[in-house]
């Protein structure tokens, strides 16, 4: 039972440092300008599906990865350029309508160009598990659970100790005042795409080997790293981590311990009474808005 | 206001070069499929098989010395959408009769328009409950999941394994195969000792099969569509569990083994003999159907589904009826197409009856085990 136990725990963890890859995105667009960018869950996926592609193009697997992580950061850059600042003086709700219709052309796009098939990538060391106490683990879990760690630690550290970090969060706390201390709110934009599509993309990359891609995996994946996002306090990186290990855990120990036919009942319940409790997110900072 | 004009006229010449200016009119076989959305892994092939041999027929000169038109909408896998594109194709396209209905979700939902209608319906979707209780004017090609589950039961028996733990999604097919495996378990002395489900999208199945590990069952039976099954095959793996796994005819495709790679090997499953029809002897009937098929899609789309060929199946069995019922009379068609005999398809040999509108037996799947990456039948 406690070698069970253990590995359900186990599970819920490498899940969770899943949602919490893709959970740091939307923190990092939402940090820049108030928006949730509905489109990160297709950077994860275009990543994942560039990096197949080129893969199987005959490029070695690290460059495949460089390369698709580029170009996702492409796709990012140019996402802010045509679609969100023609709509610059919209408002925020606006503007998420407009990332989710960009999320159906990438999908779209991507379908074109790649079919309806998963695509698999293959695991970066091996398929062997390993064997912790009683229970295993893929290597590649512990691929997506490093990774989570120090991008985790880079994030912290631009917005907490870099200028650009700093100017960057000036942007979404007050965007006139930004602008009039000298910070330029659009290059702040533009790097704040280019920098979620970029991490998206290397989330795609990781866990493609893990759950496999197809044009429409971003979906799934979007929901879960946002509900990580917004449990933890969406805008806060670290919050977006621990959301999304304790979603995964939810899941893992809900169907374990309770029925699998609950798990996502389970862990949504727990999404609606976080909100309901505390609308801001477990770690998310706290905003009085005057009216 | 010109160019509205202009526009129009383009129009009505474009429709007017659609009617093939030859005397007899063309037989209008209607269709609705899941191209797009998530069954569309099984509504493209299906469609792609379709159109590959109307034209082919049509290059032969069509049948009875006419042509035929392939009228053809795309549910997305959309029940209410396939509702409304059959009301269309009965009442606006006048079709002479139906193949298509790519879920049984989307069969199921059109079944009473096309009784009402009275116009034969021959459906590519897998549910038992489509031609049980038996309805005039509905025929189907593709095995059923309950023949598909006595074709596991009768391995199993035969190895001696009576104690099984179930896993299986929560889409249609899923649940409808869960379902069967439940049913029949009794029949074949089967006793379930764990009922396991997850999410289609979900990424990791441990928690699930931990949970199996930790009872005394002697084989694991996942019954699932697209990707997760595979994950379930890697997790399977992963936590170092050796039971024998078996999969349903529903990862009978080469993406199966691709995305479960090592994980796969010594994985059983029924599968039409489609996927082995290289390794089938000479002798059998099929064996030329099957790699004429087969090698005809794969010069034209790439890797053979057997999903595309239940709808080669349902095209030839509608032709040859209406070959034997001399036209295109509704209530004769569906006459032929009930006394269908003998009819050898890419899914099986065909012997309609009144009783049995599948005409299908158990022996029509093949069981086969996942070898270095390939199919073996398992004799």
């Amino acid at each position: 039972m406690l070698e069970q136990f253990f590995q359900f725990l186990v599970t819920g963890v490498t899940v969770g440092s899943l949602y919490a890859l893709v959970g740091l995105g939307f923190a990092l667009i939402y940090n820049a300008s108030d928006v949730v960018n509905f489109a990160q869950g297709e950077f994860v996926m275009l990543g994942a599906m560039t990096a197949i592609a080129l893969l199987g193009a005959g490029l070695p697997l690290p460059l495949a990865a460089i390369a698709a992580t580029l170009a996702a950061i492409l796709v990012g850059l140019l996402l802010e350029r045509f679609a969100i600042e023609p709509a610059q003086g919209a408002s925020v709700v606006t503007t998420i309508i407009i990332t989710i219709g960009a999320a159906i052309f990438l999908r779209g796009v991507a379908l074109l160009l790649w079919g309806k098939d998963f695509h698999a990538l293959p695991s970066f060391s091996g398929d062997a598990p390993i064997h912790l106490g009683g229970a295993t683990v893929l290597p590649q879990s512990l691929w997506v659970l490093g990774v989570t760690v120090l991008l985790v630690g880079l994030v912290r550290a631009f917005f907490n100790h870099t200028l650009l970090g700093k100017a960057l969060l000036a942007c979404s706390f007050n965007r006139a005042a930004a602008q009039l201390v000298g910070i330029n709110v659009r290059v702040m934009l533009r790097l704040a795409y280019g920098l979620s599509a970029g991490l998206g993309a290397i989330a795609g990359i990781l866990i493609a080997p893990i759950t496999f891609s197809s044009y429409e995996a971003g979906v799934m994946l979007g929901l879960k790293g946002f509900s990580a996002a917004i449990v933890g306090g969406i805008g806060n990186p670290m919050g977006a981590v621990a959301g999304g290990v304790l979603l995964g855990l939810l899941e893992a120990l809900g169907a374990g311990l309770i029925s699998s036919g609950y798990k996502d009942a389970i862990a949504f319940l727990f999404v609606l009474m976080v909100l309901f409790f505390e609308p801001a997110g477990l770690f998310g900072r706290k905003v009085a808005e005057r009216v | 206001m010109k160019n509205l004009w202009q526009t129009a006229l383009a129009a009505l010449l474009l429709c007017a070069g659609l009617n093939p200016a030859s005397g007899a009119e063309p037989i209008k076989i209607g269709s609705f499929l899941a191209v797009t959305g998530p069954a569309s892994f099984l509504g493209d092939p299906e469609l792609k098989t379709l159109q590959m041999y109307v034209e082919d027929l049509n290059a032969k000169g069509g049948v009875k010395g006419r042509k035929l038109e392939l009228i053809h909408y795309d549910t997305g896998g959309n029940a209410k959408d396939a509702v409304s594109f059959v009301k269309r194709l009965i009442k606006n396209d006048n079709v002479d009769l139906i193949i298509g209905g790519t879920t049984t979700g989307d069969t199921l939902a059109v079944i009473p328009d096309v009784e009402k209608e009275g116009i034969p319906f021959i459906s590519l979707a897998g549910a038992v409950d489509i031609i049980e209780p038996v309805k005039k004017w509905v025929f189907k090609t593709p095995h059923t999941d309950r023949m598909a589950v006595a074709k596991i039961y009768e391995d199993l028996r035969k190895r001696g394994l009576t104690k099984v733990a179930i896993i299986t999604g929560d889409g249609g097919f899923d649940k409808s195969g869960r379902e069967q495996l439940l049913k029949l378990a009794p029949q074949y002395g089967i006793t379930i000792v764990a009922d396991e489900s997850y999410g289609n999208k979900d990424t990791d199945m441990t928690a699930q099969l931990t949970k199996i590990r930790a009872t005394d069952a002697q084989a694991i039976i996942n019954f699932g569509l697209g990707q997760a099954p595979a994950i379930v095959t890697k997790n399977i793996k992963q936590l170092g569990i050796t039971l024998p796994l078996y999969q349903s005819h529903g990862v009978a495709s080469k993406t199966f083994i691709d995305l479960a790679g090592d994980a796969a090997e010594g994985a059983r499953l029924p599968a039409a003999a489609l996927v082995v029809a290289e390794q089938l002897p000479d002798t059998d009937p099929q064996k030329p159907v099957l790699l004429a098929y087969k090698n005809k899609y794969e010069a034209k789309h790439g890797p053979v589904s057997t999903f595309g060929g239940h709808a080669y199946d349902g095209l030839m069995i509608a032709v040859a009826a209406i070959q034997q019922a001399g036209g295109t009379d509704k209530a004769k068609v569906r006459d032929e197409i009930e006394k269908t005999q003998g009819f050898i398809g890419t899914a099986g040999v065909f012997n309609t009856t009144p009783q049995d509108h599948m005409g299908l037996t158990v022996d029509a799947f093949k069981l086969v085990e996942i070898r270095n990456g390939s199919w073996k039948i398992v004799q």
